[in-house]
């Protein structure tokens, strides 16, 4: 089942939580809405559902507009951030709960829906657990009773909030593999929300990066990583170090010191530089490049990290260096990122940016 | 005069929470910083059951004594006074149908209070408790004014359809609807306000319609806390005096409750009749803690995973 999703707006009491949202969904992709607390993912998450309704906008299930449709009719299978079990229904009756209430003419005989229930829990490998309640589970089980529960009713698209949120970091790992190898047998369009980027990165075939109620960029992990379009992506996505710099006559500056680095289509005035703290190289002696102050440097696992004071106004940037490197305290280090983006700064007018070519 | 044996049960806290365990005694006469040590334990112990005694069990057992003090004919006597038999009828009466009503408007109003934010909810929380802080008396007189013969209202329904409300059957009722009005949403609104609406969203989200999401998930997340709702109301409505004694006009055998019917013979030197009466009201009262007890004891488990969380 494809998804269109048209301009949509929401608010809540007034207060805007998407603005003018778009994005399009091919039908059996693996779509994560990446973003921090805030970014309306899960409110998006849920205007698919049919939980919320837009302010404005439409939202198409292949040619129907669902946007006026319920939830009920709109047969999506939704898994909660906390499964929303029900606890007094053993897992049988939970995974069977969705046929059980169809209308008589629909409804699969008692025994049909045990059938469809126990396979399903071989599905999320849990077999032989039918009977047992919500309580006596552990998280890991309850997630995959509650897909399954989701699976039941063979829901045209599967959603998922933050489905691994509430589990253990080993737990949340295996269960990722999991769900990679589920949704490739049953071939459900599925978007899930996270807020945790190396689960969206790892599993999802596109990622969708929110901000702010707004989209920022739709790509695959690569694109994200490699080709972030704006500061937000650059700055969410991985490690990042941000200078403020100034760009003047098609060069980037920081005081009267050239960095060495073509601004291309940024205009004139402040911007920011963007880089991947551990995409740099040492240079010696400095004819183009950025040179700082050691400020402090700490032992990260293989690498040292080193934040630096850059400039007349002391810009602290962080860079990593081999563990090797002594970075003593207020030595000199000279730099030049090996690949780096330019934005100019939203204030300044149009965003527009530069990147090593 | 009051039924101290039949607000037993009203007096106490709402009895899903299980008791704390506590660890088994250590030889060490302290075992932890917020233990006391053992004599403050059994002087406390001591206290609690002196005053219990005192207050609770003695007048209950005198209750029993003294209805059966000139021998159990006397006692079964009492049971074929044509009064005292209207009393019990008009109470049985009176409970099926405040009960009821007070069980629809207790699942509507804690759903509205637990599942939406409208404006106004902490005035309506506050409104529903307003029967336990307002004095029964107070109750039965706003509605003499409100509802009386001599009112807007009450004659209105007297000279049209002849329906007379105040010193009759309908009035009792009304005063114990009122009376008894917090009971059921009181014991449901923190378990409902407390279980959200993930649940309600999941049975939705799987194509069960309303009715049926209130059905096989809202109630039976609640149906504990229901039920204990339900025995409280039901011995609150059966035992109230307050409004009801403002609000009856005392007409024997007609709007005489088992609670007045009581006062009534005592009033009368009918001594070993008033305490029969009064024992079947302690006796009410006994028999529902000992179901609430049961209940508890019984279906500990499911009380606790439907109490909180999963």
């Amino acid at each position: 089942m494809e998804l269109s999703i048209r301009n949509i707006r929401k608010e809540f009491d007034r207060f805007p939580a998407l603005h003018g949202v778009s994005l399009d969904i091919r039908s059996g992709e693996l779509i994560a809405l990446l973003g921090p607390s805030g970014s309306g993912k899960t409110t998006l998450l849920r205007l698919i559902a049919g939980l919320e309704f837009p302010t404005s906008g439409a939202i198409f299930f292949g040619e129907d507009d669902a946007s006026q449709k319920t939830v009920q009719e709109r047969n999506v299978g939704f898994v909660f951030q906390h499964y929303a079990l029900f606890r007094h229904m053993t897992v049988a009756e939970n995974i069977g709960f969705g046929l059980k209430v169809r209308p008589r003419r629909l409804r699969p005989s008692a025994a049909q829906i045990r059938r469809r229930a126990s396979e399903l829990l071989e599905l999320v490998r849990l077999p032989g657990l039918e009977n047992r309640y919500p309580s006596q589970l552990s998280g890991g089980q309850r997630q995959r009773v509650a897909l399954a529960r989701a699976l039941a009713i063979e829901p045209k698209v599967l959603l998922l909030d933050e489905p691994f949120g509430a589990l253990d970091a080993q737990v949340r790992r295996d269960l990722r593999r999991w769900l990679r190898e589920i949704h490739e047998t049953t071939g459900h369009t599925t978007v899930f929300v996270t807020h945790d980027q190396e689960e969206a990165l790892e599993l999802a075939d596109r990622v969708v990066v929110m901000s702010q109620g707004a989209i920022e960029q739709v790509g695959s992990a690569d694109d994200v990583y490699d080709r972030p379009l704006t500061p937000f992506v650059y700055g969410f996505i991985g490690e990042s170090s941000r200078l403020p710099v100034r760009v003047d006559t098609g060069g980037v500056w920081i005081d009267d010191r050239s960095l060495g680095l073509a601004a291309g289509d940024v205009p004139d005035g402040p911007a920011h530089l963007f880089f991947r703290p551990h995409d740099v190289e040492l240079v010696e002696g400095c004819g183009g490049c950025i040179a700082g102050v050691v400020v402090s440097s700490r032992r990260v696992e293989a690498t040292r990290r080193v934040e630096l004071a850059v400039g007349g106004d002391r810009r602290i940037v962080e860079i990593e260096l081999p563990a090797d490197h002594p970075a003593a305290l207020r030595s000199r280090i000279a730099f030049r990122p090996r690949s780096w983006k330019l934005f100019a700064d939203a204030r300044a007018g149009r965003e527009a940016c530069a990147e090593t070519v | 005069m009051s039924d101290p044996a039949a607000r037993i049960p009203a007096k106490h806290p709402p009895a899903r929470r299980l008791p704390a365990t506590r660890s088994a005694a250590a030889p060490s006469p302290r075992i932890s910083p917020t233990t006391e040590t053992r004599a403050v334990q059994y002087a406390l112990i001591a206290v609690v059951v002196a005053i219990l005694s005192l207050f609770l069990l003695v007048p209950l057992a005198t209750v029993f004594t003294q209805a059966l003090r000139s021998g159990l004919g006397d006692y079964l006597a009492t049971f074929r006074n044509p009064e005292a038999l209207a009393a019990i009828r008009l109470t049985l009466l009176v409970a099926a149908i405040a009960v009821p009503c007070n069980l629809i408007f207790g699942i509507a109003a804690a759903w509205a209070i637990a599942k939406y934010r409208f404006p106004g909810r902490t005035l309506l929380v506050s409104l529903i408790d307003l029967p336990f802080s307002i004095s029964p008396v107070v109750a039965g007189l706003v509605y003499i004014l409100l509802l009386g013969s001599n009112s807007l209202i009450g004659g209105f329904l007297l000279e049209n359809f002849g329906i007379r409300i105040i010193f009759a059957v309908p009035g009792i009722v009304l005063a114990t609807i009122l009376v008894t009005f917090p009971f059921i949403a009181r014991e449901l609104i923190p378990l409902m306000e407390d279980q959200g609406t993930g649940d309600e969203e999941a049975a939705l989200s799987l194509g069960a319609n309303g009715w049926q999401t209130f059905l096989f998930v809202t109630l039976p997340n609640v149906k504990w806390a229901l039920l204990y709702g339900v025995l409280l109301c039901n011995a609150r409505a059966m035992g109230e005096f307050g409004a009801v004694a403002v609000l009856s006009g005392k007409l024997r055998g007609q709007t005489v409750t088992m609670p007045l019917q009581v006062e009534l013979f005592y009033n009368e030197y009918a001594s070993v009749a008033a305490f029969s009466l009064a024992s079947l009201l302690a006796g009410l009262a006994l028999v529902t803690l000992i179901v609430k007890s049961w209940l508890e004891w019984r279906y500990a488990d499911q009380i606790a995973a439907t109490g909180r969380g999963h």
